[in-house]
């Protein structure tokens, strides 16, 4: 460990804290439909829009209650499953437009059902390597656009859920006060005025430090030492910038941000993390302005930052301390002048530990899963750390828009504990909590869990399962190691919180030749996997927009004495505690079986 | 319900047309006029030939010949051994050779595996042979496996790492200075000059560009004959 390593980690939140703040403000802003710096530029667009999307009435989308809402999600949502497959599946006829120039065939029928699911789901999980399979024009017209949608739709049901609990009661038709938006207006907003400035400023500045972007052919390099090199090209720049704002992390190229034409210096790594955790962390202010006590954002904002500061340590640590296999090999992993030491297995030099450690700790916490560094190789506490974010369900900052409504159950179920404990109603921003509220946050709660649990366990105890384990290759005892059940547990958990991170020796998808000739998808792997994705990310979606609009017909009664407050200390300390108490109790026994024995031994498989 | 698809149905083509097709092609435009070098990939050229990108690590070895003189392959990739002449870059786990920029990949290599063990064994071995030299005094003759950098040893993450560790260059100095008839002092200052700092002087690690300072060295040695 070195002070610099330290001093990033302690820099980054304070910088990310100090652009946040503003930034939730400027959300607030926008969801509130007032007018913003940006409304002389894209006023005009807007209404544009909502013409060409006939939502137009007067000017301005008419409400939607929560079913409405949830309508038009899901009815949308699945005309971008059915385009994106359609894409995907048809890479050669798209030939013509000169976006294929390494003639590359699509990808099976099973492995794009995955990665279809994936995109959509704001998982970006990839069974396929981006430089082998993908064409420019699939990366571009297919991917691309599902990485700026699927972050919408996380960011628009964390804004309704907003809307429903603080929704005032209804008025005399009993019809405004069940509104929690319309979905069309919300969508537009956000790729507007919250999404499309951060991407256009961002990709210029990732285009300066070395991101590129082109159409060319791979390039052919012959070496000084008289060797052929072939370099993968592409629009790189326009897609890594939404990859990482929209927590979304599929990679244009296999090994995502630790290529260098990803991610090409320590300064684009701090970058890029900034920007995946801009939304999610200015989205708590936005809640705490919305709600009219910005108090509330702040006691979830430092719930969060706090466990973030924690995982981030450890993870630091982990890996500075080295493996146990570089140790065996007799490989000394402390710092020295001019090498930083630590596991430096699947880590770049740019980067080192400390950013490693920290990029990583940020793309688990949210729901991006890009990486910098191979999770696989870290070291059993290190690769802990992120199954342990995962475990916490996304409610660390989380996923644009997912991370708040997921962290709003939380604090839901944190509130109705409380209140069982001073044996009051609860109540939660002057609004009665009933019993439909908590059966429903506690489905939402546990859902994904159990998802990842499920299918875990068939993936596990099922020969077809076996097949994606890389580890059945590497190691002598075929497989059955800590580590080949760590990469399945990984696989189905992130795929469920809709991360897509991977131990990436799980695969679903053997491809023997670049270009899809030949190749076949691991059908097993990739149904699971898919479906996996989609149920743990659309159940919680209605769940939460159920809550929303349950919440948002009720009155508010005044805060009196006997109130628990939910902007304090106390209540924070009791935030945690739940969330700590849910995740453990779900995935100790899981986490213990794989990443832990592994931390705790110096044995090798 | 209808209502619905139309619009989703509109909705999707028209985001698909705008974040599709119009945003990257934009982005495009704006990279290839204000930063064509970096969106290109930042080629470099030597004599008129491209001989790789700044950005991309590359394998700094000669093909073994087999006895009969041909080119020695395994599984269609071509054998290699490093060049004394030239800074080695680190390990690469990618198919086909190392450091293949077609087809970037992780080693995937665990923590607690016997493989990672047994890899981390074989490049050390490497590592001194090449670096103490034919009979183990010639180079740096303080090398010890206590003393290598990680980066020397363990795999990068992309496979196509373009840095080193300052303290990796410096060992290979000996070997590069002594092979190329070079004072170590010219070759350190060399290993200088391209070493990158961290990100605003606190994000990353300090790193060495093997392929630039390579191609210095090839042409302090051109000026020099």
């Amino acid at each position: 460990m070195t002070f610099d390593g330290w001093f990033l980690i302690v820099a980054f939140a304070v910088i990310l804290t100090v652009l946040a703040y503003p930034f939730g403000q400027y959300m607030a802003k926008v969801y509130r439909n007032e007018r913003v710096f940006l409304t002389p530029i894209f006023a005009g667009p807007e209404r544009f829009l909502y013409r060409l999307l006939r939502v137009d009435r007067d000017g301005v989308p008419s409400a939607q209650d929560w079913k409405q809402y949830a309508k038009s999600l899901i009815v949308f949502s699945l005309a971008g499953w059915l385009l994106l497959y359609l894409i995907l599946r048809t890479q050669t006829l798209w030939d013509f437009t000169g976006l294929n120039p390494t003639g590359y065939h699509s990808a099976p029928w099973n492995v794009t059902f995955n990665t279809t699911s994936s995109f959509m789901t704001n998982t970006n999980w990839q069974f396929y390597s981006g430089e082998t399979t993908m064409s420019y024009f699939s990366q571009m017209a297919g991917l691309t656009v599902q990485n700026w949608l699927s972050a919408g739709v996380g960011i628009v049901v964390a804004i309704a859920l907003i809307r429903g609990i603080i929704g005032r009661a209804p008025d005399q038709d009993g019809r405004v006060g069940k509104s929690i938006g319309n979905f069309w207006q919300d969508l537009v907003r956000t790729i507007l005025y919250v999404l499309s400035p951060i991407c256009i400023v961002g990709a210029i500045v990732l285009l300066s430090q070395g991101v590129i972007q082109n159409f060319s052919n791979y390039l052919t390099a012959h070496t000084i030492t008289g060797l052929t090199q072939t370099i993968a090209m592409g629009p790189i720049a326009s897609q890594e910038v939404i990859k990482e704002l929209g927590t979304n992390g599929g990679g244009f190229l296999n090994t995502n941000s630790a290529h260098p034409f990803e991610n090409p210096t320590g300064f684009t790594n701090l970058f890029e993390m900034l920007i995946v955790l801009i939304i999610p962390a200015g989205l708590i202010f936005t809640y705490g302005r919305m709600s009219g006590n910005r108090r509330q954002g702040y006691a979830i904002y430092g719930v969060v930052m706090f466990m973030f500061l924690c995982a981030a340590s450890v993870a630091y640590i982990a890996e500075a301390h080295g493996s146990p296999a570089q140790h065996a090999a007799g490989l000394h992993t402390h710092v020295i002048s001019g090498s930083g030491g630590g596991n430096m297995e699947g880590k770049e030099q740019r980067f080192g530990i400390a950013s490693s450690a920290l990029f990583n700790t940020v793309t688990t916490v949210t729901s991006c899963g890009a990486v910098n560094s191979a999770i696989e190789s870290f070291t059993g506490i290190g690769g802990a750390v992120p199954m342990a974010n995962l475990s916490a369900s996304e409610v660390i900052f989380g996923g644009v828009g997912t991370g708040l409504y997921s962290i709003l159950e939380y604090v839901l179920l944190a509130v109705f504990i409380g209140g069982l404990m001073v044996g009051r109603t609860p109540e939660w921003l002057g609004k009665k909590i009933e019993a439909r509220e908590i059966k429903l946050a506690g489905l939402g709660i546990l859902i994904t869990p159990l998802t990842a649990l499920f299918c875990t366990a068939l993936a596990v105890a099922s020969k077809s399962g076996r097949a994606s384990i890389g580890e059945v290759a590497l190691s002598k005892t075929g497989g059955n190691t800590p580590q080949g059940f760590s990469e399945t547990f990984y696989a189905y958990l992130s795929q469920a919180n809709n991360n897509g991170s991977a131990f990436a020796g799980y695969t679903g998808f053997i491809q023997p030749t670049s270009g899809s000739l030949g190749s076949h998808g691991i059908t097993f792997a990739d149904l699971l996997g898919g479906f996996d994705m989609m149920f743990a990310r659309y159940a919680p979606i209605l769940f939460a927009l159920a809550i929303a609009g349950a919440l948002a017909g009720k009155r508010i009664t005044p805060a009196g004495l006997g109130t628990m407050r939910t902007d304090n200390p106390t209540f924070a300390v009791l935030l945690i505690g739940v969330i700590v108490l849910v995740g453990a109790l779900t995935f100790f026994p899981a986490l213990l079986l794989g990443p832990i024995v592994q931390g705790l031994t110096g044995h090798l498989y | 319900m209808k209502r619905d698809i139309i619009t989703a149905a509109i909705g999707i083509l028209v985001f698909t047309l705008l974040l599709g097709i119009v945003y990257p092609l934009f982005i495009t435009g704006v990279g290839q006029v204000t930063f064509p070098g970096n969106a290109n990939g930042q080629k470099i050229y030597a004599d008129g030939k491209l001989v790789g990108s700044k950005l991309i690590g590359q394998n700094f070895g000669t093909p073994v010949l087999e006895k009969n003189g041909k080119v020695k392959e395994v599984k269609g990739a071509v054998v290699t051994e490093a060049d004394p002449r030239y800074f080695q870059t680190r390990p690469s786990a990618t198919e086909g050779g190392a450091d293949n920029a077609a087809a970037s990949t992780f080693s995937n290599k665990g923590p607690n595996s016997v493989k990672t063990k047994e890899a981390d064994e074989e490049n050390i071995k490497a590592y001194l042979e090449l670096n103490m030299g034919p009979n183990k005094k010639e180079y740096d003759p303080g090398l010890t496996a206590a003393n290598i950098p990680v980066d020397a040893v363990n795999t990068s993450a992309s496979g196509v790492d373009p840095e080193i560790s300052e303290a990796n260059a410096h060992i290979q100095a000996y070997r590069v200075a002594a092979v190329r008839g070079l004072s170590r002092a010219t070759v350190d200052r060399l290993v200088s000059k391209y070493t990158s700092g961290r990100g605003l002087g606190f994000s990353g690690e300090p790193g060495v560009n093997v392929l630039e300072l390579n191609l210095a060295l090839d042409r302090l040695e051109g000026k020099a004959s």
